[in-house]
């Protein structure tokens, strides 16, 4: 393990009913000026180690789809206990976060519309088992036919049709609940979501 | 221009999921850096925060044992061994406008929304490193400075006193959040 330079002692300014904590800056030492003209750059070289490494993703994927077929398998034998539903919520969740990445985008967007019906249906226990078992479905067959599929559209359309469907039944079994209905609402923070 | 030497740096990547795992360290070890630990829940990563002491955290939301946002919490303690000023960077999966609050509210430095980019990543970094902020110690909040902005016709309780506002002009998380990943 590299050794670190000791970290400069802070400056503290007291007010009424705050500090304000200044450090001169502890990872200066990590900076340095070059040249405009200099030819390394960092973001394409990481760029071309992530195309490097995409020939693993769509085996990646398929290990995240087995994992929520799994995840689900576990709750349509023993019902919603709590680390079955935390379980299927993460594997949505990974997939949501991984999918654009390993090249499944339409994939993604299903499983953030199962992650919203997981995180706001006010009883996991009855939202419809079509619904999820669809979301699932969908997920897999995404992945699956990606090939042919994609090509003509088909999984846009399959993820937003979900979605619509997902949004209308949250929608309604959220009437009085304010804070779920405005997060439902909300729009993401993800460009082109 | 200026360059970050990422060998320089050692950095702490949190995530349960192993794939994310894999394309963090890939990216980071393409940016230069040699020292990057991984753990793959939060009790682990706290373990390895105190024992490595890492320069960057970044850690993924939702993981199991401690999810990242008490992580950050626990980071966060002014009176720890470790290094409580440590920039953080929550990069997740959730895309609301409400998980970026509740992240600066636990004194989360930077936020990036997944699908990943090199681009987004490198950014991140770029600025935590070069462009740290002040701390702010309050009776309920010790993390960097929150206020972004200018906001002189605010006057909630929220509003520290004792002096002007003393202000740093960089886009607010939500903004950043919002930048591709």
């Amino acid at each position: 393990m590299m050794a670190k330079p000791k970290p400069p002692a802070p400056q503290i300014q007291a007010y009424a009913d705050h500090h304000v904590i200044t450090q001169p800056n502890p990872l200066r030492h990590a900076v340095r000026y070059v040249d405009d003209k200099e030819a390394d750059d960092p973001v394409a070289r990481a760029e071309q180690a992530l195309a490097d490494l995409s020939g693993e993703f769509d085996n990646w994927m398929q290990e995240e789809c087995d994992r929520l077929a799994a995840a689900h398998g576990t709750i349509l034998k023993d019902g919603f206990t709590p680390s079955a539903r935390d379980e299927l919520f993460r594997a949505a969740h990974d997939i949501k976060g991984d999918a654009a990445t390993f090249g499944y985008a339409a994939a993604g967007a299903a499983a953030d519309s199962l992650c919203r019906i997981i995180e706001h249906a006010p009883d996991i226990a009855a939202v419809p088992a079509n619904l999820i078992a669809h979301h699932v479905q969908a997920i897999q067959a995404i992945v699956r036919e990606q090939t042919s599929i994609d090509r003509i559209g088909v999984a846009e359309t399959l993820s937003a049709h979900l979605r619509n469907i997902a949004d209308d039944y949250l929608k309604a079994v959220n009437h009085d609940r304010p804070e779920h209905l405005e997060a439902i609402l909300a729009p993401s923070i993800v460009p082109g979501e | 221009m200026y360059r970050i030497d990422f060998n320089k740096l050692r950095f702490l990547v949190s995530d349960d999921n192993p794939h994310m795992r894999r394309i963090l360290r890939t990216l980071l070890h393409s940016f230069g850096a040699r020292e990057v630990y991984e753990s793959e829940d939060g009790a682990t990563a706290l373990e390895m925060f105190s024992h490595y002491v890492p320069d960057i955290v970044i850690t993924d939301w939702a993981m199991p044992i401690f999810d990242g946002l008490e992580l950050a919490q626990m980071i966060r303690q002014p009176d720890s061994n470790g290094n409580p000023y440590a920039p953080i960077i929550m990069l997740t999966g959730h895309s609301e406008k409400r998980r970026v609050t509740l992240a600066r509210d636990a004194g989360v430095t930077e936020f990036l929304a997944k699908p990943i980019s090199a681009k987004g990543l490198h950014q991140r970094i770029m600025n935590v490193v070069t462009n740290p902020r002040p701390f702010i110690k309050t009776k309920n909040y010790f993390g960097p400075d929150r206020r972004r902005n200018v906001n002189n016709s605010y006057v909630g309780p929220e509003r520290r006193t004792g002096t002007k506002a003393d202000i740093m002009q960089q886009p607010s998380l939500m903004d950043k959040a919002r930048m591709p990943g």
